[in-house]
């Protein structure tokens, strides 16, 4: 293993610029100097110990040799059409996303609304180019380490984008697929733009389909919400124990904008989700939402920041862990409050619930205010299943096993509630009742496993 | 000895290493009400939660047989299922549990552990309708989280609704009574007399007569600290109502 798993990346762009770059468009390539720079003063990837990095290794989730697919080979022509993993199976409007390629389901582009464009986000910088160029990068410029790392390396992705005052009624789904049979990294970039008075909702869904080979997604996904604008955005990783993620979300809201984020990790390898949310115009609200489910050695590690620039801005965060066996769990939740930030609301909640005495969680509120007329609050709190409830629930005869994971679902229960979308929220639902019934199937062996076990 | 449906003999327990329950010896037979008083503290709650199988409580010493079963060999589902049941003298609240899907485990549960089919949906919510009824228990509270927000009136009225479901073979009432006002008590006492069989038997922990006068017990003891000191018919509970515990008390830390 190399001593600093940054080099390896570093020396492999050396090599390949220009590999790298003839099979990239200008909007991707423009940004790796200042990415290759910035990596170059970072020096090394962040290490468990570092500011923000409490218990999670970048360095180590970095350092296999994992082959990237630099060469723009191009995935299994029937990866969308083997793919029986429609997990929540919510919607018509689905892409695939292997590795870091979009494909659109056949049916996909005949049924996007006129005004929606779900395409990979090469292609679109190629038909597009100012469009992509002035989104692109943006957010993620000042990124650490990690989002560097993937602006220096990243060829494709997908883009969201919907024109002014079209609402996209119908959910739009992406399936983000590792199916290699050799150790791989996606590097992949998402961009999500919502014009003035759009509204979307996105399912994002991460799946590994072979569960004996290593995998690491690193993933930049950055988020611009025009004044009046609607974005439900919903994240659900179901992968294998042998799959890291490494993934930073920007979003910048604009006056009257609303972003509804839920992540839920249910079945992972490691798993760093940062969020930076930014509300830059009054009005705008966040709501920014989680859950993790842990066993074995699965880590799961949540970073968010929400920044008030502006007066009259909402946001709340509400992240939930069960930790069984040895699984390990960061939350690291910041509100910062700036000086013109008047009339902020702006709520944390971080509750945990550990299921065996191995099972660890890690949890950091942090409260920055700069402004007097502000109504904040957080709370953390980690505890176990209340003895007392699950003693009450065996005397009228109910399993401990059951009543276990009747409490566990019950303690999720409002972090799915925030999911307003129905069809998804009763889907998220039984997901979760599955994977706390002990179900650890993940989708490691895809199309069985999946559309069996929600008959 | 046929007849005998729960047989405790010297029965020790213990909560972080004190010893609460200094050596109970209690026999009640189908059809029997037992009525077990006794000062504040002396161990009555004690009592229903190791015959619940409350894991907080250590056993000691001691046996209890439940028709003809090691009860205290059996896990707290499993004495329920063989139809025990211990009315909570604080019934726990469960944010975020429906009482309709904690009513539905429960009932379930106890058909599977028979090698019974799960009820129909439209089956169970009629069972739910009829032993509602029993305890005039408001509708609008099958859709709540379990005792959440329950008056303490309701609470005690969802103890007596969730006894009429699984239909036990023993039930214990810890202190059903308290918290009632007359009305619900005269209900919630008529709810036990109806499902009351020459079958079953009822344990009614209290401290006052005005249960009992509803609740005709056939038996009476009396505990103070961790035993039972004196046993005797309905007359005693009258005699205690009149002249309090200090008599028992000084009779019993007299021979001590
Ligand atoms: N967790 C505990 N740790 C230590 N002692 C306890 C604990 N729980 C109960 N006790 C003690 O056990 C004794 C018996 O309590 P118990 O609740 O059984 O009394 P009780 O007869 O039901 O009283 P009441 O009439 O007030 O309901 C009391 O002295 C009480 O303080
Ligand atoms: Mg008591």
């Amino acid at each position: 293993m190399n001593s600093n798993s940054l080099t390896q990346y570093l020396d492999l762009y050396a090599h390949h610029r220009e590999a790298i770059d003839a099979r990239a468009p200008e909007a991707f390539n423009r940004l790796r100097p200042a990415a290759s720079e910035a990596l170059r003063r970072a020096a090394r990837l962040p290490r468990k110990g570092d500011e923000g990095y409490a218990r999670t290794d970048m360095a180590a989730m970095f350092a296999p040799d994992f082959g990237i697919n630099i060469m723009r080979v191009p995935a299994p022509v029937d990866v969308a059409a083997s793919l029986r993993c429609d997990v929540p199976n919510i919607s018509t409007l689905m892409g695939v996303v292997a590795g870091d390629e979009f494909r659109p389901t056949a049916t996909l582009q005949r049924n996007l609304p006129d005004g929606v464009r779900l395409m990979s986000l090469a292609e679109a910088a190629r038909r597009e180019p100012q469009l992509v160029e002035a989104y692109l990068g943006r957010l993620s410029a000042d990124g650490d380490a990690p989002v560097q790392l993937n602006t220096l390396l990243a060829q494709d992705g997908v883009l969201l984008h919907v024109a002014a005052g079209v609402q996209c009624d119908k959910p739009l789904q992406l399936i983000n697929i590792f199916n290699a049979g050799v150790p791989s990294m996606a590097v992949r970039r998402v961009l999500v733009v919502l014009e003035r008075g759009a509204s979307a909702s996105l399912l994002v869904c991460d799946h590994s389909q072979r569960s004996d080979v290593d995998y690491l997604a690193s993933e930049v996904t950055e988020i611009f919400l025009a004044p009046g604008a609607a974005l439900d955005y919903c994240h659900l990783e179901e992968s294998t124990p042998r799959t890291a993620r490494s993934a930073a979300l920007f979003a910048a809201l604009d006056a009257d904008s609303r972003l509804g984020l839920n992540g839920t990790t249910l079945t992972c390898g490691a798993t760093r989700n940062s969020y930076a949310i930014h509300l830059y115009a009054p009005g705008a609200e966040a709501r920014v939402a989680g859950m993790v489910i842990g066993s074995d050695a699965q880590h799961t590690d949540n970073d968010i920041l929400v920044c008030h620039h502006a007066p009259r801005c909402h946001s709340s965060q509400l992240f939930k862990y069960i930790l069984d066996d040895d699984a390990s769990g960061a939350f690291r939740g910041l509100i910062r409050v700036d000086h013109g930030a008047a009339f902020t609301g702006a709520y944390q909640t971080n509750r945990n619930l550990l299921a065996s005495t191995r099972a660890t969680m890690h949890t950091e509120p942090q409260l920055e205010i700069y402004c007097d007329e502000v109504k904040c609050g957080h709370g953390a709190t980690t505890g176990q299943l209340d003895p007392q409830a699950l003693f009450y629930m065996r005397t009228r005869g109910i399993p401990e096993a059951e009543a276990r994971m009747m409490l566990m679902q019950a303690f999720m229960a409002d972090v799915i509630d925030t999911v307003t979308l129905p069809t998804l929220h009763d889907r998220l639902r039984m997901l979760v009742e599955r994977r706390l019934s002990g179900d650890r199937r993940g989708c490691g062996d895809c199309a069985a496993a999946c559309t069996n076990s929600l008959q | 000895m046929d007849d005998i449906l729960l047989k405790v003999n010297d029965l020790h327990a213990a909560i972080d290493g004190k010893e609460i329950l200094k050596g109970i010896n209690l026999e009640i037979r189908p059809g029997e009400v037992h009525a077990i008083m006794g000062p504040n503290g002396s161990g009555k709650s004690t009592l229903s939660g190791v015959l619940a199988g409350d894991p907080r409580f250590t056993v000691t010493g001691g046996s209890a047989t439940f028709h003809g079963v090691d009860l205290l060999a059996l896990s707290p589902e499993d004495r329920s299922h063989e139809g025990l049941f211990l009315s909570f003298q604080y019934p726990v609240e469960i944010p975020g549990v429906s009482m309709v899907n904690f009513m539905r485990a429960a009932v379930n549960a106890k058909r599977a552990y028979l090698r019974e089919a799960p009820l129909s949906a439209s089956d169970f919510l009629k069972l739910m309708r009829q032993k509602r009824a029993i305890v005039e228990l408001d509708n609008k509270l099958a859709s709540r989280s379990v005792n959440e927000g329950f008056s303490g009136g309701e609470k005690k009225r969802n103890e007596i609704f969730q006894m009429a479901v699984l239909e036990p073979r023993l039930s214990i009432l810890d202190e059903t009574d308290s918290g009632l006002d007359i009305d619900a008590l005269r209900i919630v006492a008529g709810g036990v007399n109806k499902l009351k069989t020459s079958h079953n038997a009822t344990i009614v922990i209290t401290h006052y007569q005005r249960l009992l006068d509803y609740i005709r017990p056939d038996v009476v003891h009396i505990l103070y600290k961790g035993r039972i000191v004196y046993t005797g018919g309905p007359e005693l509970a009258l005699e205690l109502e009149e002249k309090g515990y200090d008599w028992i008390k000084q009779q019993v830390d007299n021979e001590q």
